[in-house]
């Protein structure tokens, strides 16, 4: 998808400059820029970030792009400002988890993988996020919220703005 | 006998801490170790018969013993990619005793000669690698990483790196091609990582738990260690305890523990009403027991490899009688095709098509030939890839299909589940 002018701040450049002598090979740098570029672009990563982090980095945009489609934490397309990830993967999927991520699509009015009107949500069915024993989950952006009720995530989401 | 040597301070808040880590005698271990020859550590661990606890089993002395001799620059990777769908034991141990495993690498580190050490942490533990980054720093401000570690003369430097979402850079070489910045696929063995790993360099790739025993069992020396579990599989090992169960959680046990005790004295048993159905035992590429399998059976290496299971990472994932085995296994298909790294044509296409089958049961569409087209796809996936993934999606498929096959059956025939209550189209879009 192409975006106008994705430019990293000099704080996130600096990040990603860091990165590229942190490791023994330069190219180890891909992911955490990626990151670095990712969080700079409200969490996804088009073309033209891909082009930008090229030119800091003197790496290939197919180099880039290859190590960028392989890993699910990157998004390849727009989403909310905050990313709902349920897990619905075996331990979760036996304690409602399914259940819960539809019952998050239907009060935020939204299908998955999808941006709500206001821009705020995508809500997402993710594989195994390592919180088994405090299923069902949800991350959103970076925190795990566990353990949750249809009504206890709501009410998390809700508090979000 | 107490039984917890990994995990006895975990419940105490600043354990995390390196005031609260020595304050339990932390790096205590880790002097004695550096004043030892390499040698003596790599003996003592293999005198303990120690096993990689991530999942494969394979003993740990025997896989360092496989770095060549000589001078050559090599690496230590700590395994904290966890991802077998279950597992959530290294997630507590870097959340609540990141020094454990510092100690533990530091004291590897210095056995295998090594002088840089990388932790792999899957991106989405962002919680545990703030605590790890932490505690890094605390260890390296107060001399215990770095140059010249407590005026030794030795040498060993530790960072962390960020995976971002793959299930199969918790395969060895696939975590060393993500390191390497690459995608995260498997490389042909031979060479082993131990020969040939990170940057062609020799590399040693333990998980989290195996570096971090590596402390009791240096403290007291293996024959202590040898106290617990069996012969073949000496020592003790966090399980992960989820599913259907009332008090799920990490224990640590003696290995060879009853499953049974494991379930209903540790986990508490079933929930009001409910039976137990199927247990599986090590993760989810761990083939089904049925309940009453489940009974008989110890944790340990031998017992559930008797049993036509597999201990893996010790991850118990317990199923009641509200569930519906195909369900189950749709689950797990669409997470072996999704993980697939699609370069071995048996595991990219044979991933696809069991998650296809055992949908279109689900959908009301099966067939009775199907739950044989099933079996035939997965013994079609079985040891024909360079490595496990393949396999790990086709054990489920064959144990859940041969011990449950009254539910495929009943599925196919009446377009609905066996169990009552469950309804499953509308779960699986």
């Amino acid at each position: 998808m192409l975006q106008q002018g994705f430019v990293l701040s000099s704080e996130g450049l600096a990040k990603v400059k860091k990165e590229l002598t942190r490791y023994e090979a330069k190219e180890s740098a891909i992911i955490p820029a990626l990151y670095v570029a990712q969080s700079e672009n409200k969490g996804w990563v088009s073309d033209e970030v891909i082009s930008h982090l090229s030119q800091v980095m003197e790496i290939p945009e197919s180099r880039i792009n290859e190590v960028f489609k392989f890993y699910t934490m990157f998004n390849q397309k727009p989403v909310g400002k905050y990313h709902v990830q349920v897990c619905t993967n075996i331990s979760c999927a036996l304690n409602g988890s399914r259940e819960l991520a539809q019952h998050i699509c239907r009060e935020l009015k939204v299908g998955y993988d999808q941006v709500t009107e206001d821009q705020r949500f995508t809500v997402s069915k993710v594989e195994c996020l390592g919180s088994c024993g405090t299923a069902p989950m949800m991350q959103v952006n970076d925190a795990y919220y566990e353990n949750l009720t249809a009504e206890s995530a709501m009410n998390i989401l809700r508090g979000m703005k | 006998m107490e039984s917890k040597l990994l995990s006895e301070f975990y419940h105490l808040d600043d354990f995390r801490t390196l005031a609260g880590y020595q304050k339990q005698g932390g790096y205590q271990v880790m002097k004695k170790a550096l004043a030892m020859q390499p040698q003596a550590i790599i003996d003592e661990v293999k005198a303990s018969g120690l096993r990689g606890r991530g999942g494969a089993g394979f003993p740990t002395g025997m896989k360092w013993g496989f770095l060549p001799k000589n001078n050559e620059p090599r690496y230590l990777l700590c395994n904290a990619d966890e991802g077998e769908p279950g597992t959530f034991k290294d997630r507590l141990m870097m959340e609540r005793a990141p020094h454990q495993l510092i100690e533990g690498m530091v004291i590897s580190g210095h056995a295998i000669s090594s002088q840089k050490g990388y932790i792999y942490v899957r991106g989405e533990y962002h919680y545990p690698i703030s605590v790890l980054e932490k505690a890094l720093k605390e260890a390296y401000d107060a001399g215990l990483l770095g140059k010249n570690i407590l005026g030794t003369g030795i040498t060993f430097d530790l960072d962390i790196y960020a995976g971002a979402g793959a299930y199969i850079c918790g395969e060895e070489t696939g975590m060393i091609s993500s390191l390497e910045g690459f995608k995260g696929q498997p490389k042909l063995k031979p060479p082993f990582p131990a020969v040939k790993g990170y940057l062609h360099k020799p590399t040693i790739v333990n998980n989290v738990e195996t570096l971090a025993a590596v402390v009791p069992i240096i403290k007291d020396g293996a024959a202590a260690y040898r106290k617990y579990g069996t012969e073949k599989s000496p020592g003790t090992k966090l399980f992960s305890l989820s599913g259907n169960i009332v008090r799920p959680g990490n224990y640590e046990v003696p290995l060879a523990y009853p499953l049974k005790d494991l379930i209903f004295k540790e986990g508490g048993g079933m929930k009001p009403g409910r039976k137990l159905k199927a247990v599986i035992p090590g993760g989810s590429s761990a083939p089904v027991l049925t309940a009453e399998e489940a009974e008989k059976t110890t944790m340990d290496y031998e017992n559930l490899t008797a049993v036509g299971s597999m201990l893996g990472s010790g991850a118990v994932i317990v199923i009641d009688d509200s569930q519906c085995m195909v369900d189950m296994l749709g689950v797990l298909t669409h997470f072996y095709h999704h993980e697939s790294c699609g370069q071995c044509t048996p595991c990219r296409e044979g991933t696809g098509w069991l998650n296809k089958v055992v949908h279109s049961i689900l959908d009301g569409r099966g067939r009775l030939q199907d739950i044989e087209l099933l079996l035939k796809v997965a013994d079609n996936m079985k040891g024909r890839t360079i490595c496990a993934l393949s396999d790990a999606a086709a054990l489920p498929v064959i144990s859940f299909v041969s011990k449950f096959r009254d539910e495929f059956e009943y599925f196919v025939r009446e377009g609905h589940s066996k169990v009552k209550g469950v309804r499953h189209a509308e779960m699986h879009h």
